[in-house]
């Protein structure tokens, strides 16, 4: 192929040159401006008024996971956007989901639902859980300038292991640490309250819809207590977005699915507002 | 030193053009037709490693005859080709048109430029909303791109392919009917072919999907099909085509079972397949 990569009409040699399955390398020897890790960082750290997502919270269900988030972006004090969307399908058996610096955010959402997709239509098989995990971090750690200047992005990345039979998490740091979680987790700034929120509700046995229910409740208690995480808006009829994924594969929650389960989480709250209590003993 | 003959433009051209045609013709053959729902593709290859037909996008696929490693190639280049735009603009901004004329350049420059032509034919096929608004462009060695309605039939005996699907075809037919229009074109080929499901690679762009639209046929769909349409076929020839289905009916089903129990059909690396090319030399 290398002899003719000169001549191939208006082609550019990369595309016809052998190379790996990776779209990311294929862009970083094309046009590596386009690569979120191709940037020379700000010298000075970035300020408050950049959008931030906040809240993302994912748990377990036998047979598959469940990711969901709630609307709210802001900036500074100010609410940047309330109906943002920061639940995404990652590939037909997986879905990501970012809490942090939106902008970057997004476009790493986007590039890796491309690189997964690619590798599948090079190789003709699907990555395996694990190698979707560690290609996800790749892509957190080369934006390590950025984070350093305060345009961190952490995602939660859960999805189906057709080896396991089971749903998976998996949790990043900003240096692209990966970390497997066990049964639920949660990231971005109200992930304490919605943490704590899960602990008490989560059961191992839980259906999905239950699950959902339960990721529900634990972002009503993360909006009550962290102002950057929203709530519910049942006036504009702006719900927080769930998704499943099973052996069938990636499933958002329609607007009507979704927003029956927050009735269901306001009106319970209006007996107990602290949401359902836990057995003592 | 000695003077290389003199050998005519024209000669030069046309010597390529037999080397191409021949190197095609030795092959076996690939149908691509319209069905109501979208675009069938039924190819005459019995390996499930090495395909002739591929996803490239969303909406559009890929079909080829002649050498594998050449069109394999140009598989490769397309599907970077369409990831890069579609990651840079916007899905909705990869069409078949702007890819086949992408491979017209590519074949083109190939042709006129290098000392060996590529022994390829291409169909780009992609579905629309509707049967009116399908595309489907058929590519030859020399870069002529021709834009084809109904049904296109390519490599090995493609005259008698075509001649036999003529007749067969007509506009809206179900899947099934379609399916069995297309084998049965092809066993045109040679006489007293017959082709059952694990002779068969076998993909629709189906329009009713969501996201990719690309799907590959396990065999045991392909055999289900296969005799339903017999079924229903013309009174005459569906009795001696369902004597025939039941005769071999039983070591098939078997058959079915197993991969029906695989994932999507095809995608699983099956070496031993692997040995036996497409192009049947």
């Amino acid at each position: 192929m290398a002899s003719h990569d000169s001549h191939a009409g208006r082609l550019p040699g990369a595309f016809t040159s052998p190379g790996p399955s990776s779209f990311t390398d294929f862009l970083g020897s094309y046009r590596p401006e386009l690569l979120p890790g191709g940037r020379t960082p700000p010298a000075v750290a970035a300020g408050e008024e950049i959008p931030h997502g906040t809240t993302i919270v994912a748990a377990t269900f036998p047979g598959g996971v469940v990711l969901a988030g709630d609307r709210r972006a802001t900036a500074g004090n100010m609410i940047a956007q309330r109906d943002i969307e920061k639940v995404f399908r990652a590939d037909e058996l997986s879905g990501i989901a970012i809490a942090g610096t939106a902008g970057i955010g997004l476009e790493i959402v986007r590039l890796f639902q491309v690189e997964l997709e690619h590798y599948e239509k090079m190789e003709g098989r699907m990555l395996s859980l694990e190698g979707k995990a560690n290609r996800l971090a790749t892509l957190i750690r080369s934006n390590l300038g950025m984070a350093m200047q305060g345009l961190a992005v952490v995602p939660l990345f859960a999805g189906f292991d057709e080896d396991h039979g089971a749903g998976r998490i998996f949790s990043y740091d900003a240096a692209g640490g990966k970390y497997e979680e066990r049964e639920f987790h949660s990231i971005g700034s109200g992930s304490v309250f919605a943490r704590g929120a899960l602990k008490k509700l989560w059961r191992p046995e839980l259906s999905e819809e239950d699950t959902a229910l339960a990721c529900l409740h634990a972002l009503y208690d993360a909006a009550d207590d962290d102002s950057a995480t929203g709530g519910p808006d049942m006036i504009r009829r702006i719900y927080p977005m769930v998704a499943s994924v099973t052996a069938d594969g990636f499933r958002r929650l329609s607007d009507d699915e979704a927003g029956g389960l927050s009735q269901t989480v306001v009106d319970a709250r209006y007996q107990a507002p602290g949401g359902p209590a836990a057995p003592l003993r | 030193m000695s003077m290389p003959f003199y050998v005519s433009p024209d000669q030069q051209m046309k010597d390529r053009a037999d080397y191409a045609r021949k190197g095609i013709a030795r092959g076996r053959s690939v149908v691509v037709l319209q069905y109501d729902d979208g675009i069938l593709f039924v190819a005459d290859n019995p390996s499930r490693a090495l395909h002739k037909v591929s996803e490239i996008y969303d909406r559009i696929a890929f079909a080829a005859v002649g050498k594998y490693n050449e069109f394999e190639n140009l598989r490769l280049v397309g599907v970077r080709y369409a990831d890069v735009n579609g990651y840079m603009y916007d899905r909705s901004d990869v069409t078949s048109r702007g890819l086949a004329n992408f491979y017209a350049q590519m074949l083109g420059t190939i042709f006129t430029d290098q000392n060996k032509p590529y022994e390829v034919e291409l169909v780009v096929a992609e579905v629309g909303e509707d049967a009116a608004t399908d595309q489907i462009y058929r590519l030859t060695f020399d870069g002529s791109v021709a834009d084809e309605h109904g049904f296109v039939a390519m490599g090995g005996q493609a005259e008698a392919v075509a001649e036999a699907l003529k007749e067969r075809y007509r506009d809206g037919l179900g899947l099934a009917e379609a399916l069995r229009a297309g084998v049965h074109a092809l066993e045109q080929q040679d006489a007293d072919r017959h082709l059952d499901a694990k002779a068969l690679e076998v993909a629709v762009l189906d329009r009713n999907r969501e996201h990719r639209l690309f799907r590959r046929l396990t065999s045991s769909r392909i055999e289900q099909l296969l005799t339903e349409a017999a079924g229903e076929g013309p009174s005459e020839e569906g009795a001696e085509e369902s004597a025939e289905d039941g005769g071999t009916g039983g070591a098939e089903s078997t058959e079915g079972a197993g991969e029906a129990g695989g994932a999507d059909g095809g995608d699983g690396g099956d070496g031993a397949g692997g040995t036996e090319a497409p192009k049947g030399t």
